[in-house]
């Protein structure tokens, strides 16, 4: 479980495209490199736009899984 | 008749080590970024609806950190005046046309359905109730996310604005042979 190592947390809950890029692109900024970052979503558009936007940032998605319609992700700043 | 029968080891026979399966090439650590190219938004229109587009668009590009100027020009500038000017030009004809369409990113119409506001009024709440941000905050988000806008230097000129009518934090105004260098400089180029 990754989830003691995460240092922050980011709740995208409720908010659409790009918000959830958007808030996670800011949230990354205050990260060192190597952190990992916490972002629930219930875009569904998200799940691709989170691979798009880590394939153009180089930031890795480490993991992803959806419950009852809540992404969650966990992205390692680069 | 040939029928290819599956290898059997003889009984008694060393087993044969089974052919290990190719293995895959080792997924780098940190995958290295894709190759970005640089965007060019062309914002022409200053309907509701493509202004929107433009700051969505903008904004995201921002975020994957994509490089992304958006040149403003003819009806698409009207957007970029301050929300707070009401009349804009120098001659009566400039101010007439500001009267007649008021500026601002927050005064925008749509081009279909528009019913003397009632249109944008209903899809703006909409937008608030689906929690859309509305293009004034995906434009400062734009802004902040180091995209650069830049004014129509003819344009300005046709409204009768100047750099004080538009907001904050627009770059230098410039003309055609500034896109057309950028397309040929390899940028993106998108039209709305």
């Amino acid at each position: 479980m990754t989830t003691a190592l995460i240092a922050q947390k980011l709740d995208a809950r409720g908010l659409n495209c790009p918000m959830p890029i958007v808030k996670t692109a800011i949230a990354i900024k205050s990260l060192t490199a190597g952190d990992l970052l916490e972002v629930l979503a219930t875009d569904p558009g998200a799940v691709k736009d989170f691979a798009a936007w880590s394939k153009s940032t180089g930031n890795e998605v480490v993991e992803q899984s959806a419950d009852q319609g809540v992404y969650r992700f966990v992205i390692r700043r680069k | 008749m040939t029928v290819t029968l599956e290898r059997e080891a003889p009984v008694g026979a060393p087993v044969a080590p089974a052919t290990p399966l190719p293995t895959p090439e080792p997924e780098p650590e940190h995958a290295p970024a894709a190759q970005l190219h640089d965007i060019l938004i062309i914002s022409y229109s200053g309907e509701l609806e493509k202004v929107w587009a433009t700051m969505l668009l903008a904004s995201t590009a921002g975020a994957m950190g994509i490089k992304c100027k958006v040149f403003v020009t003819f009806w698409g500038l009207q957007a970029f005046v301050k929300d707070t000017k009401r009349i804009t030009g120098q001659n009566w004809m400039q101010k007439m046309l500001s009267i007649m369409q008021r500026p601002g990113i927050s005064h925008r119409k749509l081009s279909k359905m528009n019913f003397f506001g009632m249109g944008p009024w209903m899809i703006g709440r909409l937008a608030r109730q689906y929690k859309d941000a509305s293009p004034k905050e995906l434009l400062e988000i734009a802004q902040s996310m180091g995209v650069e806008f830049i004014p129509c230097q003819m344009t300005m000129e046709l409204y009768g604005l100047t750099r004080d009518d538009l907001i904050e934090g627009m770059g230098e105004p410039v003309g055609a042979a500034t896109v057309i260098g950028l397309m040929n400089d390899g940028w993106s180029p998108l039209f709305i």
